[in-house]
Parts: C-alpha cells; sequence; structure tokens
C-alpha cells in the first residue's frame, strides 16, 4: 500500500465496480477496497449464513432451508433490461465471459384486486383482459403511433411534439383510460409515480421503446437476470479491474478520508496506513452516511428518501402467476392509494439463488409514511403463505456537490426502480466529474465461438 | 466417434510462485524471465489431445492479483472443475500457502474439483527448499495429483496438463461434455447470449478503441 494510485475506490457495489474496471481498462493505477470481506457492498447477494448474520445475528438458518451454498439472495431487487445500457456495458467490456444470464420469465401488473401478464406477444395482447375490446382497439394507435415516430419525419408526429407536449395531451388524444394509462406508465414505462404525466413526453416515449426493444429481445419478459444472484455483477467487473491491473482489498476498515487545508482529497486512513491517491470514488456509506456529523463536520451526502425492502423466503410459487419461476408484479400506486408504485422480485432455484422449491420475493417501495411495514401490506398479501421474512428501511443518499473542487466522487445509493438504468447514469455521471469526458463505451470485436 | 470436453482450470498459489507463467508456458509455449505481476490476459484456453483421441480444452482462470489480499471473488471458484495449486520449491513458505489455498477449495469449491498440487521453479533445484517426498506425501494424503515443473525450462509442464486432462473425463460431471462452456453455456442451461445480436443491438454506438 505504499504507492501512490491514481484512483482509490471504496466499497465493491455494483456502481463502484463498474467504474473500477472501466478506470482499469484507460489505464488509471486503481486500489479497490472494502470495508466488508465479500464483494458487493450493498448490492451483494448473499448466503444463508450471511443472510441471518445481518438480519438475526443472534439465530442459525434453519436446516429445512437446505445447504448454505445454494443461497445467493439479492439485498436490492432489480434486474437487466435486455436491451438496456447495463447488458450494453456488459458486452462492451466483455465481462459476459464470467457470467450466465437467463431470462425473468413473466412481467405482471396488478389491476382491480388481481394480477395479470404483461402482454409479451400480440396473441397475449389479444386475449389479456387488461383491456375491453374497444381500449385494445385504441391502445394498439397509440402503439403505432409510437412504433413509427422518426423525428426526421413529420408525417409521423400526428400533431405532437414529444419534447414539448406531455404524457397527459397524448394519452388524452388516444382517447386511454386511466387504467390503460397506468398500465402503460407504470408497468412499461416504470415509472414510480405519476409525475411524468405532466412532463415533456420524450423520456416517456424512450422508456417504452426501451421496453418494447427489451421484451422483443427474447420474449417472456424484458428482463434477464445473472445465475448465482445480482452479487456477480460487481465481482465480475471487479475482475476485470484486476486482470488491467486494479488491487483489491476486502476486509479492509477504512478510518478516516483525508483532505488537505483547501479540503482537497489527500489520501484514506485504514488503521496507522495512509494510502494516498489523486481521487476518491465511493459509496455513500464511506463519507458519513448516516452519522451526525461527518469527517472533519464537511456534510458530503444528504438523505433524499427511504425504501423499504422484505426480503421474503416462500415455498410455492406466488399465487395466479402460472406457478413462473421468476417475475415482477407492479402494483401502480393509483390501484392502492398510494403515490408510489410497490414492486414484487421474484427469482428461484432456476436462477441458482435458492434450494430447490424455495422462491425468494422481494416486496419494496418508497417509503411515505412512519410505518413502512404497513405500506408493503398490498404487496405481501399476493405472496401466499410467508416462510420467512427479512425486512428493512433504507435510507437513499445523493451527494452533496459533484467532486471535481475536492476530487472526492461519491456515488448514490441504490433507488427503487426496478432496473439498471440509473445506475449506469450515475455511473456516466461520476465518470464524466472524474475523468472530465462522457463515457464512451470501447467497442470489442465480437470473438467467434470457439 | 472422439470425446470432447471443456473444463474451467483455475490457478492458486502465493504471488510470485510463477503461476501466469506456467500458463503462459503451456497455452503459448513461451517464458519471460521480467514478466511482472498479471496484466491484462487472465482469460485463456488451450487444448489437449489425448491418445484414445479424447480432445479437452481448458478454460484457464488466472487469479489477476486478486488473491494478494485475499480478495479473490466466490465467482472464481464457481463451477471450477480443476486447480492447479502452485508453489515455489525454493520457498517453503509458499508450500504452507499452498496447503490453505487447498483447505480454501475444499471449502468453497465443488466436492467433484480435481486439485492438482504443482512444485514451480524445478530449474533452481540448487535452492531446493522444498523435497519432493515432503510435497509428494502431503499431496497423496490429502488425494490431490502432484508433480514439479519448470516454466523457464518448460520441463513438466505438458506433462501435468495432461494428467489431469486424463483425470477428468473420469469424474467430471456429464455437463462439461461435448465442449459446451461460457458463453455457449446458455445453450446447456436454457439461458441467453448476450453477445447474440450485440452488433445490431449496439450497431449506432460511438467506438474510440
Amino acid at each position: 500500500m505504499d504507492e501512490e494510485y491514481d484512483v482509490i475506490v471504496l466499497g465493491t457495489g455494483l456502481t463502484e465496480c463498474i467504474l473500477s474496471g472501466l478506470l482499469s481498462v484507460e489505464g488509471k493505477k486503481v486500489l479497490h477496497m472494502d470495508r466488508n470481506d465479500y464483494y458487493g457492498g450493498d448490492s451483494a447477494s448473499l448466503n444463508l449464513t450471511q443472510l441471518y448474520r445481518k438480519f438475526r445475528p443472534d439465530q442459525t438458518p434453519p436446516t429445512e432451508l437446505g445447504r448454505d451454498r445454494d443461497y445467493a439472495v439479492d439485498l436490492i431487487p432489480k434486474f437487466i433490461m435486455a436491451s438496456g445500457e447495463l447488458s450494453k456495458i456488459l458486452v462492451h467490456t466483455d465481462v459476459t465471459r464470467y457470467l450466465e444470464f437467463k431470462q425473468i420469465a413473466g412481467s405482471f401488473v396488478y389491476r382491480d384486486g388481481r394480477i395479470s401478464k404483461v402482454p409479451s406477444t400480440q396473441m397475449e395482447a389479444v386475449k389479456s383482459p387488461l383491456m375491453g375490446p374497444f381500449e385494445k382497439r385504441r391502445a394498439k394507435k397509440f402503439f403505432e403511433f409510437l412504433q413509427g415516430w422518426k423525428d426526421e419525419d413529420p408525417a409521423t408526429h400526428q400533431g405532437i411534439d414529444l419534447d414539448k407536449d406531455d404524457m397527459k395531451t397524448i394519452y388524452e388524444k388516444f382517447g386511454l383510460e386511466p387504467g390503460t394509462q397506468d398500465f402503460i406508465g407504470h408497468a412499461m414505462g416504470l415509472y414510480l409515480d405519476d409525475d411524468y404525466k405532466t412532463q415533456p413526453a420524450r423520456e416517456a416515449y424512450s422508456r417504452i421503446v426501451l421496453y418494447t426493444a427489451s421484451m422483443a429481445r427474447w420474449g417472456k419478459s424484458p428482463y434477464i437476470y445473472p445465475l448465482y444472484g445480482l452479487g456477480e455483477l460487481p465481482q465480475s467487473f471487479a475482475r476485470l479491474s484486476a486482470i488491467y491491473g486494479g488491487t483489491y482489498m476486502l476486509d479492509k476498515p477504512i478510518h478516516e478520508i483525508i483532505t488537505d487545508a483547501d479540503g482537497k482529497f489527500v489520501g484514506v486512513k485504514s488503521g496507522e496506513e495512509i494510502v494516498k491517491a489523486k481521487q476518491v470514488i465511493g459509496d455513500p456509506s464511506y463519507f458519513g452516511a448516516g452519522k451526525d456529523v461527518a469527517d472533519g463536520g464537511k456534510v458530503r451526502v444528504l438523505e433524499e428518501g427511504k425504501v423499504v425492502r422484505a426480503i421474503c423466503i416462500l415455498k410455492h410459487p406466488i399465487p395466479g402467476t402460472e406457478d413462473a419461476d421468476s417475475l415482477q408484479i407492479i402494483i401502480p400506486q393509483n390501484q392502492v392509494g398510494r403515490r408510489n408504485d410497490i414492486y414484487i422480485a421474484m427469482v428461484s432455484s432456476t436462477h441458482n439463488v435458492c434450494a430447490k422449491d424455495v422462491y425468494v420475493a422481494i416486496v419494496s417501495t418508497i417509503v411515505e409514511t412512519d410505518r413502512p411495514e404497513q405500506e408493503l401490506a398490498a404487496g405481501l398479501q399476493l405472496l401466499g403463505p410467508v416462510y420467512d421474512k427479512f425486512i428493512s428501511v433504507s435510507s437513499l443518499y445523493t451527494p452533496t456537490s459533484s467532486g471535481e473542487a475536492d476530487n472526492i466522487f461519491i456515488t448514490r445509493s441504490y433507488d427503487a426502480t426496478s432496473h439498471f438504468e440509473t445506475v449506469v447514469e450515475d455511473v456516466n455521471r461520476v465518470w464524466k466529474a472524474a475523468v472530465g469526458t462522457e463515457l464512451v463505451l470501447k467497442k470489442r470485436d465480437v470473438e467467434p465461438e470457439a | 466417434m472422439s470425446k470432447q470436453f471443456q473444463f474451467k482450470l483455475v490457478l492458486l498459489g502465493e504471488s510470485a510462485v510463477g503461476k501466469s507463467s506456467l500458463v503462459l508456458r503451456f497455452v503459448k509455449d513461451q517464458f519471460d524471465d521480467y514478466r511482472e505481476s498479471t496484466i491484462g490476459a487472465a482469460f485463456l484456453t488451450q487444448t489437449v489431445s489425448l491418445e484414445d483421441g479424447t480432445t479437452v480444452k481448458f478454460e484457464i482462470w488466472d487469479t489477476a492479483g486478486q488473491e494478494r489480499y485475499k480478495s479473490l471473488a466466490p465467482m472464481y471458484y464457481r463451477n471450477a472443475n480443476c486447480a492447479v495449486v502452485v508453489y515455489d520449491i525454493t520457498q517453503t513458505a509458499s508450500l504452507e500457502k499452498a496447503r490453505s489455498w487447498i483447505r480454501e477449495l475444499q471449502r468453497q469449491a465443488d466436492p467433484s474439483i480435481v486439485i492438482a498440487l504443482c512444485g514451480n521453479k524445478s530449474d533452481l533445484s540448487a535452492r531446493r527448499q522444498v523435497t519432493e517426498e515432503e510435497a509428494k506425501k502431503y499431496a497423496d494424503e490429502e488425494g490431490l495429483m502432484w508433480g514439479e515443473t519448470s516454466a523457464k525450462s518448460g520441463e513438466g509442464v505438458a506433462e501435468i496438463f495432461t494428467a489431469i486432462a486424463k483425470k477428468l473425463p473420469l469424474t467430471a460431471p456429464p455437463s462439461a461434455r461435448s465442449g459446451a462452456a461460457r458463453p455457449g453455456a446458455a445453450a446447456r442451461t436454457g439461458g441467453v447470449d448476450l453477445n447474440k445480436q450485440a452488433n445490431t443491438q449496439a450497431g449506432n454506438e460511438g467506438c474510440n478503441c
């Protein structure tokens, strides 16, 4: 540790590991440390022993759940959009060679007290109970409009300006019912609340197109998932970083972030050792998150909300889902009188994350009251009997500054969205601040199948 | 009809015992005296053809230096069919380290994993600190394969990998048969291959490589 580095990265969550990998590929000398003795930080997947140690330190896992090593329980429920930004990074960095992916079997939406499959084919759309026959015709016109849109061809615009008109205007133009709007905005646009309706429609358009493209890629659902859990993602980017010279140290407590008289970053202190670098990148927990006074009294991160998550172990598939081995269920806020949607994400032994005949579902939402667990009730009641349940309430932190002034670049907490698009946005943001240029992915030649 | 197998082989051992040099000799028949720590090439393949017509393709994972501060990821051990644990015959301490890696493998890896203990730098036998008898006795006790190698001269290198190639098809699960490993493993497990269609998906991306 007696060398000087270009960048010290603190925490091995996915955001930090992607950055570490890309920086090492770029030729930067990276030292990557984590206080835990495992990879992944908040985006780790834990085996049973680790899970119980975290939530129930005084209890050992019940033997009837099976072998410890068969489990990889995610702490943060997210899926990968098949055609999204994380997929692109995985392919471009070639870390796909360390990973295997499977589809998530289905995407469901809650409406009027029951759940229905989000149609993945024309056939399913025609049969779907989500819309009546006339509404289906109107929705068809709406989707044809979106699919046919070309920026350069005003004939495809039908009098709409995506950068000025809001989604409300477009819904009204096509005469779509509120339930259909919920379905489009929440189950396809993956908006957590209804604020998007009064924003320019461009972003909603992009999101729906991304959803449709992801759905079209492999069918069934727009999502894919890595075998052995999401914790494989940070590990694979860490390996990429190591291959390009990055140095890794787990189980390394960080005691102090050292700055000079101007507040600029100098190095980090672990025990009696000080290691220096030009820049530091890290997750909020290394920069005073959750503490009343941060190092030197400087407030580097702010809480901007809380998410409540319930990790539920089930001994059966979720009722009413045709025994899907994995799924997402979205409960739009309007349906249950909330401001934010409730999400259910479920995976099973098909994805090598638990023993056979066990299903792991995570119910989550953004906290709106002082009784967060009760806010999950509408989601929990869809699961049927729950074998065991682990509840957490996590604060979402955001940095107070971009980092250019003091060379301290802090990533954001993992939010309540169901996918990794905002994680990649954060990677782009930190890269631009720390490196000074936009992140451009180097395109690799796809190797011939050996 | 000839059989084909593909296996994941992981390397373990203390820093500077010659893990990467051993692989470089095996895969490319090269040696570099001044090679420093591993950078940029930690995923190599090499195929061994056996006398009975069987071909065994090794997909070789180097530690990429993550062993240095005990920071190897569980992913490294995952689905490994065989491990070559390397020590330096001129450093007694490196055999001690090898023993602790073997314990780690027995804890973390699949119970069916084939482990070979490999005493490297046999060209430096004048400075030998670890006797053949001592190492072989330990290997026998633990049920490991054993051999000495010199990545520098090439002595013993082909032999140890060939010995592993001969042993593996007898013990490996049927899933390793017929060469379907990553990313082609997708076909075996009903998964999806992200690299397919990748060109059309990413066709409009900028490229500055």
